[in-house]
C-alpha cells in the first residue's frame, strides 16, 4: 500500500473506503473469527475423545456448556469466517483489480458493509460475556430456541448485521462487475474468480433476506409472544425449518463457488495453461448453480416430516447438481493438462484440493438420496462431509488466497519453508480428524453429542484419534497464520509478478498497489485474456 | 377396493397377492434395514469408480506435467468448438445418467421404507424433554426416563413390523434406530411415522438426533426385540400392573 510508505495511522484504517484496506479488514475480523472458533472446535474435541464429562463439570450442565461452544463454532465458522473471507476480503481485494477498476462502484458503502461485519463479530462475541449465553446451534430451530433459557437474540442480530453486510455487499460488486469492467473486457474474458464472485453474490442477494426474514420472526415469537412457529397457536415449527434452509443451502454456494474461483486462479497461474473448458464451467457450472440453487433445500429436511413427494422431487434435484458441480470439477482438473506446473504453497492447496473436492463432494451423493440420508442425516458422516467440503476445502481456498496473493497485498514473500509445514500438517491433522467420523457415523454416531456412553466402546477410540487430529491442525494453523503476520512485518521483498501471472492485478498495478490501483487507464483487446500464456 | 382394482390390473400378480391376503395369509414383508445395506454397498462402489477416476487422472497430472525448467509455459491445446461442446455434453449425460441411476435405485427402496407393511403393530411414540413414552393398541404404556434410565423402552415381538406414530410435547427430537437404518423427526403439531421390521431377538436402541438440549446426548431408550410368547407375557404384566 503506498500508504503503508506513510506510516501507520489508525484513522486512516477507520475511515478508509479504499477496497484494498476494506479488504483486509474483512481479512483480519475472519481470521480472528476463525481462530476463536477453532479454539470452541479443540474444546469440543477434546470433551468428545472419551465418553462422560471430560473437560465440561459435570453430567447435569455438561450440555450447556458444550452447547455454548458448538453454537459459537459452527455460527462463527460459517456466519463470521467463511462468508465474510470469501466473499468480503478475497471479493474485496481482488474483484476492482481483476476487471480494471479503480474501486469498487459505491465505496462509502463498502466501508459500511465492513463495519455492520465486525459490529456482528462483536454481537457475536457477547455470547461470551452474557449469563444467557447462546446454545441453539448456528441453525436456531425453533421451538428449542424460543423456549430456552439461552439468550436467542444475540443470534438474531448476529444475521441481521452479517446479513445485512452481506445485501449491501453483494448490491455493490455486481454492480461494480456489470458497469466498471475496463474498456474492452468481456463477459468471457473475466477472471474465473471474478465470474465465481458474480454468480455467488447473485444468491447471495435472493436468498440472505430469507434467512433474515425467518430469524425475525424467531425473534418476534420469543420476545413480542407472536406465534408463527407454535403449532399450539395456529404457527408451525417446519415453517422455519423451511425459511432456514432456503437460504442455508444456497449459503453453501456462495461459500463454494469462490472457493472453486480462487483455485481456478491459482491452477491456470502455477500451470501457465488457460482454464479447461472455461464456457462450460461458465456457464453450465456456475451459472447452472444460480438456477437451480432454489430447489434444493428440502434435502435437509428429508427425515423432518414433509410429504414424500417432495422428499423425492428434491433428490432428483439435489442429485442433479453433480452436473454443474463436474462440469466445474473437469475444468479444475483438466486446467492442468499439458500444463507447466510450478509448486508453492498455494498450489501446495491446490493439489490437496483436487482431492477434498472429491471427497467432499463425493460423500454428498449418498446425502443426497432420500433414503440414504434417513440414516446418515444427523450423523457425524453428515459432520465430516461438510467439513470435508466447508470446514476444508473451502478453508483451505482461503489460506491458499492469502498465500497467492500475499506477494501483492504485503509486497512482500512468505517464509515457503514455514509455509508448507503448516501445510502438510494442516492436510495430515485434517484427515486424521475427518476420517475416523465417517466410519462412525456411518454405524450411528449421533451429532451434537458430547456423550456417547450408549454406544459401542469402539467409538471412544475413533474419537481420540479425531481429537488427536484436531491437534495437528491446531499446530499447523499457528504455523500458518504466523507466518503471515510475520512475513508482513520483515518478509523478504517481493517482486512485482513473482509466479508470472497473467491477470490484471499482477501486470498492471504496483506491488502493493496505491490508490486508485493502476497507474495507467487501463484497457484491454480483444483477444486478451487473463489466463493467455501463449 | 384397491386391491381388489389392482388384481384386475395385474391380473398376474396381483390377483394371487389379493387372494393370499383375503386368505390371511403371510404376506413376504421387506427388510429395509438390509435393503438399505445392499444399497449402501451400490452406492458405494459408484462413488468408488468415479472417485478413482478424477484422482487418478488429478494425481497422475500433477505428477507428469510439474514444471522441469522456471519461465515454461503449458503447451494445453486450444479447445475448438467441437471438442468444447462435446466436454461439457458428454460428461453432463454422464453424470445425469448416473443421477437417475441411483434416483432409481433410490427410490426403489424408500418406497419399502414408506409403504407400512398392513400387518404392522403400531405404537404411538411421544419424545419430550427429556423422556420417551410408548403407547400400544391395547392401553399398555411405557415411559423411558432419560436421566435415571428407568423403564422397559420400547418392547416388541420378533417378526412383526411397527409402525411407530410419533410426535413430541415440546420441541423437535427425532427417533433414530441406527441398528434399522432408519429416523424421523418428532415435532409438536405434527405426527409423522416410520417402520422398522425386527427380524432377530435382541436389544438395541433408539437415540435422539435432533438437537434437544441440554440432555440431547443422553436421550436414548432400548428398543427391545422378544419372543411373541415373552411379548404375550410382558403385556399381560403391564396390563395387571397399570
Ligand atoms: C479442523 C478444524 C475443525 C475441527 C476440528 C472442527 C470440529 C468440529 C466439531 C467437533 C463439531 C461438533 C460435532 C458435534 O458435536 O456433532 C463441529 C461442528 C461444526 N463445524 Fe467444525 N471443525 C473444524 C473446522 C470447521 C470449519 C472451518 C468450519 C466452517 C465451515 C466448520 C463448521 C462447522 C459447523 C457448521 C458445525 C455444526 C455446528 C452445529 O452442529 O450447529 N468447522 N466442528
Ligand atoms: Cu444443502
Ligand atoms: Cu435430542
Amino acid at each position: 500500500m503506498s500508504t503503508a510508505s506513510s506510516g501507520f495511522k489508525l484513522s486512516e484504517w477507520i475511515f478508509t473506503t479504499d477496497h484494498k484496506r476494506i479488504g483486509i479488514l474483512y481479512l483480519i475480523g475472519s481470521i480472528a473469527a476463525f481462530s476463536l472458533a477453532g479454539i470452541m472446535a479443540l474444546l469440543i474435541r477434546i470433551e468428545q475423545a472419551a465418553p462422560g464429562p471430560t473437560i465440561v463439570s459435570d453430567a447435569y450442565t455438561g450440555g450447556d456448556q458444550y452447547n455454548v461452544w458448538l453454537y459459537f463454532h459452527g455460527a462463527a465458522m460459517i456466519l463470521g469466517f467463511l462468508i465474510p473471507g470469501l466473499t468480503g476480503f478475497a471479493a474485496n481485494y481482488l474483484l476492482p483489480l481483476m476487471i480494471g477498476a479503480k474501486d469498487v462502484a459505491f465505496p462509502r458503502i463498502n466501508a459500511l458493509s465492513v463495519w455492520l461485519f465486525w459490529a456482528g463479530i462483536v454481537v457475536a462475541l457477547l455470547t461470551f460475556v452474557v449469563p444467557d449465553k447462546p446454545d441453539i446451534m448456528w441453525t436456531g430451530y425453533p421451538p428449542y430456541s424460543i423456549t430456552t433459557a439461552g439468550n436467542t437474540a444475540l443470534y438474531v442480530f448476529t444475521v441481521h448485521l452479517i446479513g445485512f453486510s452481506s445485501i449491501l455487499a453483494s448490491v455493490n460488486f455486481l454492480v461494480t462487475i456489470i458497469y466498471m469492467r475496463a474498456p474492452g473486457m468481456g463477459w468471457n474474458q473475466l477472471n474465473m474468480f471474478v465470474w465465481s464472485c458474480f454468480t455467488a453474490l447473485i444468491i447471495q442477494l435472493v436468498f440472505v433476506p430469507v434467512l433474515a426474514a425467518a430469524v425475525t420472526l424467531l425473534l418476534f415469537d420469543r420476545y413480542l409472544g407472536t406465534h408463527f412457529f407454535d403449532p399450539a397457536n395456529g404457527g408451525d415449527v417446519l415453517l422455519y425449518q423451511n425459511l432456514f434452509w432456503f437460504y442455508s443451502h444456497p449459503a453453501v454456494y456462495v461459500i463454494f463457488l469462490p472457493a472453486m474461483g480462487i483455485f481456478y486462479e491459482i491452477f491456470a497461474t502455477m500451470a501457465k495453461n488457460p482454464i479447461f473448458n472455461y464456457k462450460a464451467a461458465v456457464y453450465g457450472g456456475m451459472c447452472f448453480i444460480v438456477l437451480i440453487s432454489g430447489e434444493v433445500w428440502v434435502h435437509h429436511l428429508y427425515y423432518s416430516g414433509m410429504p414424500d413427494w417432495l422428499r423425492i422431487g428434491q433428490m432428483v434435484t439435489t442429485l442433479l447438481i453433480s452436473i454443474p458441480v463436474g462440469l466445474m470439477t473437469i475444468s479444475l482438473f483438466g486446467t492442468l493438462y499439458k500444463g507447466s506446473i510450478t509448486f508453492n504453497i498455494p498450489m501446495y492447496y491446490g493439489t490437496a484440493a483436487l482431492y477434498l473436492l472429491l471427497i467432499g463432494g463425493l460423500t454428498g451423493i449418498p446425502l443426497a438420496m432420500t433414503v440414504m440420508s434417513v440414516h446418515l442425516g444427523e450423523t457425524s458422516f453428515t459432520h465430516a462431509h461438510f467439513h470435508f467440503i466447508m470446514g476444508i476445502f473451502a478453508t483451505f481456498s482461503v489460506f491458499a488466497a492469502v498465500d497467492f496473493w500475499f506477494p501483492k497485498i504485503s509486497g512482500r514473500m512468505l517464509n515457503p519453508a514455514q509455509g508448507k509445514l503448516g501445510f502438510w500438517l494442516n492436510f495430515i491433522g485434517v484427515n486424521i480428524t475427518f476420517w475416523p467420523l465417517f466410519i462412525i457415523g456411518v454405524e450411528g454416531m449421533p451429532r451434537r453429542y458430547w456423550d456417547y456412553s450408549q454406544f459401542p466402546s469402539h467409538f471412544a477410540h475413533y474419537h481420540k484419534v479425531a481429537t488427536l487430529g484436531a491437534f495437528i491442525v491446531a499446530i499447523g494453523m499457528v504455523l500458518t497464520i504466523s507466518n503471515w503476520i510475520i512475513s508482513a512485518i520483515k518478509g523478504e521483498k517481493a517482486p512485482d509478478n513473482p509466479w508470472g501471472s497473467n491477470s490484471l492485478e499482477w501486470t498492471h498495478t504496483a506491488t502493493p498497489p496505491g490508490p486508485g490501483n493502476f497507474p495507467k487507464e487501463v484497457t484491454v483487446d480483444a483477444d486478451w485474456t487473463p489466463y493467455n500464456y501463449k | 377396493m384397491k386391491r381388489a382394482v389392482s388384481a384386475l390390473v395385474l391380473t398376474g400378480l396381483g390377483l394371487p397377492a389379493a387372494l393370499a391376503d383375503a386368505a390371511g395369509a403371510k404376506v413376504a414383508v421387506p427388510d429395509p434395514a438390509a435393503s438399505w445395506n445392499h444399497l449402501w454397498h451400490d452406492v458405494l462402489l459408484d462413488l468408488f469408480i468415479i472417485g478413482i477416476i478424477f484422482l487418478a487422472a488429478g494425481l497422475y497430472w500433477v505428477w507428469k506435467y510439474r514444471a522441469t525448467r522456471p519461465g515454461q509455459i503449458g503447451t494445453a491445446p486450444k479447445l475448438d468448438k467441437i471438442s468444447a461442446i462435446g466436454f461439457a455434453v458428454v460428461p453432463a449425460f454422464l453424470f445425469m445418467a448416473d443421477d437417475f441411476y441411483l434416483a432409481a435405485k433410490g427410490w426403489t427402496v424408500w418406497n419399502e421404507y414408506r409403504d407400512v407393511p398392513r400387518n404392522a403393530m403400531e405404537v404411538k411414540v411421544t419424545g419430550s424433554m427429556w423422556s420417551w413414552n410408548f403407547e400400544y393398541d391395547n392401553g399398555v404404556s411405557t415411559t423411558f426416563m432419560v436421566d435415571t434410565k428407568e423403564g422397559d423402552g420400547l418392547v416388541v415381538p420378533v417378526g412383526k413390523p411397527v409402525v411407530l406414530r410419533m410426535t413430541s410435547t415440546d420441541v423437535v427430537h427425532s427417533f433414530f434406530l441406527p441398528d434399522y437404518r432408519v429416523k424421523e423427526d418428532m415435532m409438536p403439531g405434527r405426527v409423522t411415522y416410520l417402520w422398522f421390521n425386527p427380524v432377530k431377538v435382541g436389544e438395541t436402541l433408539a437415540t435422539c438426533a435432533e438437537f434437544c438440549g441440554n440432555r440431547h446426548s443422553f436421550m436414548w431408550t432400548k428398543v427391545k426385540v422378544v419372543s411373541q410368547a415373552d411379548f404375550d407375557t410382558w403385556i399381560a404384566k403391564k396390563k395387571q400392573g397399570a
